[in-house]
């Protein structure tokens, strides 16, 4: 398969873009969280091309430990938006501001 | 020939169901469009030569990183977003923003070059484990450690507070 690295480099930046736009953009916490994981994607994507492209497994172990991490991520992460939803009853980012001064 | 048509389509399918994501208004719907998402980057890991890669991107992400989301917004029962509109103020600067920096971020990254490496390379799971265990132990070690105290942090949060 002869797709050059510039067009896989491409894609993952236009995840990437689009995944920073999610935080940005969206009040729901949730809907921001999982513009996160998509930028997280984003950067194994690249990392896998690269790793093709230079003809080593290291881009592919880091991949691996990214999701890893990721996953541990989502677990805590969550707990933490339950909790608040708990306490505020919300799940919308900017009505959560009691510790504005 | 197909192979490349292929990871054309499966870009494309990643990066519409992306888009569905950040710009949908139900947050059920982009759960749904970020595992079609997942499923496209796998299938662009196995054109990629990432084959352990792809079926962990479908076991991790997909099945269990997705179900966490869901339960947890059937949990808060989090429909139609209501109020005030789902964007905050002034969303065209956000937008320039992220197509500054994915300019910034292109014209670096064009400078690398070329095809494939020429000698065949396989990223089965003999060598993902190979590298996983004798070179990059440690790492390996540490990632488990972090599971573990991520698994602690959740259990405490989640816990109802003493009063």
């Amino acid at each position: 398969m002869i797709v050059p690295v510039e067009h896989v480099t491409a894609v993952s930046i236009a995840l990437f873009a689009i995944g920073v736009i999610g935080v940005l953009v969206r009040r729901n916490a949730i809907v921001i969280f999982m513009s996160i994981e998509i930028m997280l994607n984003a950067v194994n994507l690249a990392l896998v091309g690269f790793a093709r492209f230079h003809g080593s497994i290291e881009g592919q172990l880091f991949v691996f430990l990214i999701m890893t991490l990721a996953a541990a991520e989502v677990g805590v992460g969550l707990a933490i938006i339950v909790a608040l939803y708990r306490n505020r009853k919300t799940a919308f980012v900017d009505e959560i501001n009691l510790l504005k001064g | 020939m197909t192979a490349d048509l292929l990871f054309y389509v499966a870009a494309g399918s990643a990066i519409g169901a992306s888009l569905v994501v950040v710009l949908g208004k139900n947050p059920v719907y982009s759960i749904v469009a970020l595992v079609a998402s997942f499923f496209s980057l796998a299938v662009l890991y196995l054109l990629l030569e990432a084959y352990f890669l792809a079926v962990l991107e479908v076991f991790v992400y997909a099945g269990a990183i997705m179900v966490l989301f869901l339960f947890v917004v059937m949990l808060l029962n989090v429909g139609k977003e209501s109020g005030p509109p789902m964007r905050k103020r002034k969303p065209l600067i956000a937008v320039l923003l992220a197509a500054a920096f994915a300019l910034v971020l292109g014209s670096a990254a064009w400078t690398v070059q070329g095809t494939a490496y020429p000698a065949p390379f396989l990223g089965d799971v003999r060598a993902v484990g190979r590298g996983l265990f004798t070179v990059y132990l440690f790492p390996f070690e540490a990632a488990s450690l972090l599971l573990l105290v991520a698994l602690i942090g959740a259990v405490y949060l989640a816990k109802k507070t003493l009063r």
